[in-house]
């Protein structure tokens, strides 16, 4: 039996080096060492051999399991290895392919942009006041210190309704008066508020206007607001939006319900103020339009302006889409085209 | 408006470069949007940005002052003639030229008085005369019918001045010219395109520019004569005026002019008048145009004679009155007018005359045989102007200036420089005295300002005397005691208000405006900030945006005018249309009335987009707009609405995209995932009965009884109309109050189960109209606290189950939330569930 346990191992030492996969590695661990494996028998089949040649034999029987146990252990680990080399090349794909489409939604760039703006407007204290679309003339022009037939009205191409003093508002501005007299509890506290809205302009529709448009307007309204102070914020917000060493200046204007008025231009952050296409060689975007809230205004949202004063600022927020990602036609924006949208 | 700079000159002196002085109008609010320079190079000042020019510069040695000493004919072509031109040269230069207006100077030997000419030399850029296009080229010597020549004299057309191309430009004798001059310094100029606000009523002319350059620059302000030499008979018992509205016409002035030549006008006037953009006519109307751009008072001349022949030669009586019903009036413009109630006219007894400070009438007009000229400068209200020019139609430039406003006192200046003018160009006598009828005189309007209001709305402490100074540079008049101002406003300043705390924000806002924007500080506000609070529902919508962008969606933003006719599109049946708020004056018919549906910009922006796109996944939030029968205002609710059509995943090479088009579950999924996003518990669907869905498609998103919306298949009858018929289009449309209104924003959640799941499943057979919602119900009421998840995993119809029946299979999960369920606790609930159903609904085991 010694002499057939050694052939065994002779044996099972060559096999187990042939053997170049896990299947044949398997087979060859239940052939030798398994259950019913030959080594295993012989070593089971111990208590047959007359006592004297029992120890020896079963001494050199455990030896050999445990040495062919080694090994099998050790062949195991590099065909596993070889194998996980094979199957890693095998696994190759072409990575160039494309990927699988998912579909992916998105917001329209003009509510990213209100978003932002809401973002940064709020760090600074201000909140969100939405007002109507339909407007009577009375919020929307009068009570803005722009009386029946001013010329200031020719500033406002309106849509007017069927319902004889009911519009469509010109701007967000008449959310100042309605802004004033909801929060301003007669005329006592302060405000601090942004008024986003939709606006409509009896305009032709062209690349460069639309009839329909969003308007951001912001109101302060306090016991001691200075022009500086306007000045400031909107720097403050111009840095935000447009960089941090955006430049920003400041031109006289004329709006009826405010005094003094701006509009406000910052640098442009696409050429640094060298000239381009988008400034039109100026070196100066146009981004709001602002000023001092006009005594009769602040009359008429319930303040005494001796005492009370404040700013106003009113922006685009398609056309700041347009400026930061160079957008040549407005149209885009209410068109709804995939091919647009998608981009954002 | 148009500003040469020349003409400016006349009233303030300018010793910065104009590209400086436009930065400086621009930043003070009379934004200069163009430059456009004559002959003279653009400038460039450091810091400042223009956009480049590409006019043409006339080269200072090549293009000179010459003096045509004489015209000898050319011998071989009666077209053309040789001028002698002295250009400061040694010697004549024989120029060879086609120009008609030196041909009744041929071969009369040398002139005693020089003709004076642009003259371009050798070499010199200049536009080409001849081309349609404009074209540029530099002048080379060849042979003109065989005399060489290399000069030429030049046209308007060829110095880029204006486009006249009949003759060369013959400049009027000045005893100043030198020949050789570089043409810049003759003829050279810029002129500035001003953009006016409409408070800049005061800038809408030379002089009202100048005095804000006067300000600007702290110059003094030149202002021009108003000295008349009259010397012929009194105006009195001449004319009379009648003013029957003085509240619409608050002064009235004539002057008269006997024995005047019409001709055309001096030829450095007709060079002003061309460079802002008047044309020419004669040296009375000439006139009436140039005083209202030097001023701003426009006037008015009519033929003296013409208006006495109207009365038989008796005394004329100028009324001014408001139009009565049905009077017409035939215009300058050769426009028969139909007159409304509010315009106010210049009539005499005979009839109307003009349009009051807007457009004469063509019968009493200037003509070649006027000999006396009797001028009208008034005053008008310029509220009622400007109804009457957008009532008919009609914008003149003196429409324009007192329909913004010009003071009272503006019309005396006028007059009286109008007449010497005219005196001066075409003889005659002034009559003396100027009729002058005043009765509504203009209140002189005084502020005070204590400097601290400065302070106060500025944020920068100025002290009194730079203030005072700052307002005087405008021609306000200032005294200052201790820190008050009293400051007495001139005329033309109609836009400061009387209203004491009005007035001083006007003043305020001039000192910041000449004092520089730019100037006051940055600072933070200081006031202390207002309560702060949440805006809950637009914070809410947000989130909904959110939600349906993490379901795949893209939103839209459409325009908020439709018609009723397409919203009509939606009903499969023809039923009595809603009302709509509706616009008087729409853009374009398509754009008439406001929406009261999503749905309808949705569809056309789905339909824009399948032809590019084979998958439309949108939403829109916006309002819609419903007129109510209690308020001229209507409700303006929000509404929020999903389009799903096309396919469910776009093939691509794998060849495993889920093949089909999106259905009625697509969108039911999106549906829950919107509910479950904005945690909203709860929700129950029925069939709907919404006109425009698939009735048996439909469904009714339901919260406590009450409707969040509804969502389904388009009706197909709908989609057919809508040219999307190709796929089904599923939409929904909620009302984004109650939905968003339904969000419990402290939301519960529930613990990490930590014993292991039993899983079963069950297949039940059901009736066909017995609902999935039916038999899950009964299941969970039936599973109790240890069933923890039910989920509907096939529907099968068909052998071996009945006819009218179907087979619904369910996964079910068994858990508690203290213990690992036995398998006797797992069998007696599981069949406790399939007894329930076969009790209560008449189910049997699918076997």
């Amino acid at each position: 039996m010694l002499e057939q346990l050694e052939q065994i191992y002779q044996e099972a030492q060559v096999s187990l080096a042939a053997a170049a996969s896990s299947e044949a590695l398997h087979e060859w661990e239940s052939r030798t060492i398994g259950k019913k494996g030959a080594v295993t028998l012989l070593l089971r089949s111990t208590g047959q051999l007359p006592k004297e040649e029992r120890a020896a034999f079963g001494k050199r029987a455990n030896e050999v399991k445990e040495l062919l146990d080694a090994a099998f252990a050790e062949r195991e680990t590099q065909i596993k290895e070889i194998e996980l080399i094979r199957s890693l090349e095998s696994g190759q794909v072409d990575i160039t392919l494309p990927g699988r489409a998912h579909p992916v939604g998105g917001l329209h760039p003009s509510t990213q942009t209100l978003r932002e703006l809401y973002h940064i407007w709020a760090d600074m204290g201000f909140q969100v006041f939405r007002s109507r679309d339909v407007e009577d003339d009375d919020t929307n022009f009068t009570l803005l210190n722009i009386p029946e037939h001013h010329p200031a009205r020719d500033m406002w191409d309106t849509f007017y309704t069927t319902t004889p003093g009911v519009i469509l508002r010109t701007h967000t501005s008449p959310g100042q008066i309605r802004a004033m007299r909801e929060l301003g509890e007669n005329g006592t506290q302060p405000i601090r508020v942004i008024l986003p809205g939709m606006c409509y302009r009896y305009e032709q529709i062209t690349s460069r206007s639309e009839m329909q448009f969003h308007q951001l307007e912001g109101l302060v309204i306090g016991r001691n607001i200075r022009m500086s102070d306007l000045k400031g914020t909107i720097t403050a917000f111009a840095r935000r939006m447009f960089g941090a060493k955006a430049a920003v200046r400041f031109r006289a204007s004329y709006f009826p319900f405010t005094e003094p008025s701006m509009e406000i231009d910052v640098e442009c952050f696409l050429c640094g103020g060298q000239g381009c296409k988008v400034c039109k060689y100026a070196g100066w975007l146009e981004i709001s339009g602002a000023g001092m809230v006009h005594p009769t205004v602040l009359r008429n949202g319930g303040y005494d302006p001796s005492v009370w004063s404040g700013f106003a600022f009113g922006m685009g927020p398609e056309r700041m889409t347009m400026l930061k990602h160079r957008i040549s036609d407005i149209r885009y924006f209410w068109g709804n085209d995939l091919r647009f949208l998608e981009q954002f | 408006m148009q500003v040469p700079l020349s003409w400016l000159r006349d009233y303030v002196d300018i010793d910065i470069p104009v590209e400086a002085l436009a930065e400086r109008l621009t930043l003070a609010g009379l934004e200069v949007g163009a430059i456009t320079y004559l002959g003279i190079p653009q400038g460039h000042v450091p810091g400042i940005r223009w956009p480049k020019s590409d006019h043409l510069v006339w080269d200072r040695d090549k293009i000179v002052l010459g003096a045509i000493r004489e015209v000898k004919p050319h011998p071989d072509a009666d077209r053309l003639v040789i001028a002698m031109v002295d250009y400061g040269g040694t010697e004549l230069e024989a120029t060879v030229t086609g120009a008609p207006n030196l041909f009744e100077y041929r071969g009369k030997g040398p002139l005693d008085r020089p003709l004076w000419s642009p003259f371009a030399k050798e070499g010199a850029e200049v536009w080409d005369g001849h081309s349609d296009e404009p074209k540029r080229m530099i002048l080379k010597e060849k042979k003109l019918r065989g005399i060489p020549n290399r000069c030429m004299v030049c046209s308007e057309k060829e110095l880029g001045l204006a486009d006249s191309h009949e003759g060369i430009l013959l400049l009027e004798h000045s005893a100043a010219y030198v020949p050789g001059t570089p043409l810049q310094d003759v003829l050279g100029d810029v002129v500035l395109t001003v953009e006016l606000t409409p408070n800049l009523a005061r800038c809408f002319s030379i002089l009202g520019v100048a005095r804000e350059v006067a300000a600007l620059l702290d110059k003094p302000l030149r202002l021009p004569s108003f000295e008349v030499l009259m010397e012929g008979a009194g105006i009195a018992g001449e004319v009379a005026i009648d003013i029957r509205e003085a509240d619409l016409n608050p002064r009235f002035t004539l002057t008269l002019l006997r024995g005047v030549t019409i001709r055309p006008s001096p030829q450095w006037l007709q060079r002003r008048l061309q460079s802002v953009g008047q044309r020419p006519i004669n040296n009375v109307v000439d006139v009436t145009n140039y005083i209202t751009f030097e001023i701003g008072q426009p006037l008015h001349a009519f033929d003296f004679d013409k208006l006495k022949a109207r009365v038989g030669g008796a005394m004329p009586t100028i009324i001014t009155r408001l139009a009565q019903a049905g009077e017409r009036l035939h215009t300058l413009d050769e426009v028969e007018r139909e007159l409304d109630a509010h315009n106010i006219l210049v009539c005499d007894t005979q009839g109307i005359l003009s349009l009051g400070g807007v457009i004469g009438g063509a019968e009493t007009e200037i003509s070649d045989s006027t000999q006396n000229v009797l001028l009208e400068a008034a005053s008008w209200n310029f509220i009622n102007i400007r109804r009457t020019m957008q009532s008919q139609k009609v914008f003149t430039d003196a429409g324009t200036r007192f329909s913004r406003g010009v003071h009272p006192s503006q019309a005396l200046l006028g007059v009286r420089r109008g007449i010497e003018l005219m005196r001066q160009s075409g003889g005659g006598q002034v009559a003396q005295g100027v009729l002058d009828v005043y009765p509504r005189p203009a209140p002189q309007v005084n502020v005070d300002l204590p400097i601290r209001e400065v302070h106060r709305l500025l944020g920068m402490e100025l002290d009194v005397m730079t203030i005072a100074n700052l307002l005087m540079r405008l021609g306000f008049g200032v005294t200052v005691q201790d820190n008050l101002l009293h400051v007495r406003v001139p005329d033309y300043r109609m836009d400061i208000s009387a209203d004491p705390i009005i007035g001083q924000a006007d003043l305020i806002e001039e000192i910041a405006r000449i004092y520089g924007y730019d100037r006051i500080p940055d600072t933070i506000m200081a006031d202390a900030m207002p309560p702060q609070w949440n805006n809950t529902a637009l914070e809410r919508e947000e989130r909904a945006r959110d939600v349906l962008v993490s379901l795949g969606l893209r939103e839209n933003i459409s325009y908020r005018l439709t018609t009723p006719e397409r919203e009509a599109l939606l009903l499969p049946m023809p039923a009595a249309a809603p009302e709509y708020v509706t616009l008087a004056n729409p853009l374009t018919p398509d754009r008439a009335v406001l929406r009261r549906t999503l749905l309808v910009n949705l569809l056309e922006n789905a339909l824009a987009n399948t032809r590019h796109s084979a998958r439309q996944m949108i939403f829109e939030i916006g309002s819609v707009y419903l007129k109510r029968a209690d308020s001229p205002l209507p409700d303006e609710p929000r509404r929020l609405s999903v389009l799903l059509s096309g396919e469910r995943q776009t093939a691509d090479w794998t060849g495993q995209a889920v093949a089909g088009t999106l259905d009625f579950f697509d969108l039911k999924g999106m549906v829950d995932g919107l509910l479950d996003g904005l945690h909203i518990k709860g929700a129950t669907y029925e069939r709907s009965s919404h006109p425009s869905l698939h009735p048996g498609r439909a469904a009714n998103v339901l919260l406590k009884g009450a409707a969040l919306g509804d969502f389904g298949e388009l009706h197909p009858i709908v989609t057919g109309r809508f040219e999307l018929a190709g796929a089904p289009v599923l939409v929904a449309e909620f009302d984004l109050e109650a939905l968003l209104g339904a969000m419990e924003p402290n939301y519960g959640t529930n613990p990490l189960p930590t014993t292991p799941p039993v899983l079963q499943d069950v297949a039940l057979v059901v009736k066909e109209d017995t609902t999935a919602a039916a038999v899950e119900a009964v299941i969970v009421k039936a599973g109790g606290n240890l069933l923890k998840a039910v989920r509907l995993f096939d529907v099968y119809r068909g052998e071996p189950i009945p006819a009218g029946h179907k087979s619904l299979a369910y996964n079910l999960v068994y858990q508690a939330d203290d213990r690992t369920l036995t398998d006797t606790e797992v069998a007696k609930v599981h069949q406790k569930i399939v007894k329930t159903c076969e009790r209560e609904l008449s189910a049997t085991l699918r076997a």
